[in-house]
């Protein structure tokens, strides 16, 4: 169906993005039944997920609070999850970056996972589509993930407050993270990035300070990008080859 | 409250909240229609996938509740869980695997 209103194209994203529904609530509900357990309180979870609205960081932040890790490492380690938010917000601006500013500035805390894969594939599916649409699609593919995700973390506290210590949940954490990381192996070079990292944390966990953390994570990060350079020159032998 | 003290606390959910925030307005907001180097692009590409292996590794090898001794049962939850994520490319059914295999291998224990 094309879209043919503002309106249309706000409803449209908020429909393409239901499905994404299944995966934010138990996620939020998780990551207040989790942060229950570490000792935050509801408000406290609940203004986590409000203003950060980001869920692997808020986790990474969440593990290393509970191993009572530096400030600064708690901060740089959950802001370099978060990285991949600078380059959505790159890809997204030859597309939004026309809009007027009070719209960019509220478009930037929706920058999410969610909605920026669906607006990406959105648009460069309808390249005509006009700016104004554009921005209303953005906006309605995050008009049921964003509330889903904050009031399933307030539940999932509300609950998490009830749940008795010697249930041993403080491994959950590591499996939700472990879930987290097979779909993101898309390519050769994700691959590349997780095994140097994974390689690299382990003999780095010596390191004081959760510094190890950083170390592998900066390895891992070189590993994927010299491994798509690398994948990009072969591709390019083998079709001069042709 | 048992965890962490709350300024810490309150502290960090302020630095995320605005270092997300500068994160994702960066350039929608800043650098209008000017494009990214493409080494940087490269390496921001791989930031997640590099540093959540490298957080939870460590955590699985010398997992917690045991109080750090590698635990042949939590290292097979934590590899069904991969596994089933990686296989499906769907985290809940990778995250319901590895609850229900640790809370099976816990039993059997």
């Amino acid at each position: 169906m094309a879209i043919t209103t503002t309106k249309s194209a706000f409803w449209k994203g908020f429909r393409d993005s239901a499905p994404f529904l299944f995966m934010a609530s138990p996620f939020g509900f998780l990551f207040g039944v989790l942060a229950a357990e570490a000792g935050l309180i509801v408000p406290e979870a609940f203004a986590f997920s409000l203003t950060v609205f980001a869920g692997a960081a808020q986790f990474t932040a969440l593990q290393l609070m509970q191993e009572n890790a530096p400030l600064i490492i708690i901060l740089i380690s959950a802001l370099a999850v978060n990285l991949r938010m600078a380059m959505y917000s790159a890809s997204l601006t030859p597309y939004l970056g026309d809009a007027p500013m009070w719209q960019r500035a509220i478009a930037a805390y929706f920058i999410v996972d969610q909605s920026y894969a669906l607006s990406v594939v959105q648009f460069e599916q309808e390249p005509e589509m006009p700016l104004a649409h554009r921005v209303a699609y953005f906006f309605g593919t995050n008009g049921l993930i964003t509330p889903a995700w904050v009031i399933a973390t307030a539940l999932g506290a509300l609950v998490g407050t009830r749940i008795p210590e010697s249930w041993g949940v403080d491994f959950v954490l590591p499996l939700a993270f472990l879930a987290m990381i097979g779909p993101m192996l898309r390519t050769p070079a994700h691959v590349a990035a997780c095994f140097v990292a994974v390689a690299a944390s382990l003999p780095a966990a010596a390191l004081p300070y959760n510094l190890g953390l950083i170390v592998a994570g900066i390895a891992g990060m070189i590993a994927g990008a010299q491994a798509e350079l690398w994948l990009e020159r072969q591709n390019i032998k083998t079709e001069g080859t042709k | 409250m048992s965890g962490t003290p709350s300024p810490i606390l309150w502290i960090v959910i302020l630095g995320l909240a605005l270092g997300s925030y500068a994160l994702r307005f960066a350039f929608i907001g800043f650098m209008g229609g000017k494009p990214i180097a493409p080494w940087l692009m490269r390496h921001l590409r791989y930031t997640a996938v590099a540093i959540i292996p490298a957080l939870v590794a460590p955590l699985v090898v010398w997992p917690a509740p045991t109080g750090g001794d590698p635990s042949a049962m939590h290292f097979a939850a934590a590899a069904a869980t991969f596994a089933v994520g990686y296989l499906t490319r769907n985290v809940l059914l990778g995250l319901g695997t590895g609850g229900l295999s640790l809370l099976l291998l816990y039993l059997a224990a």
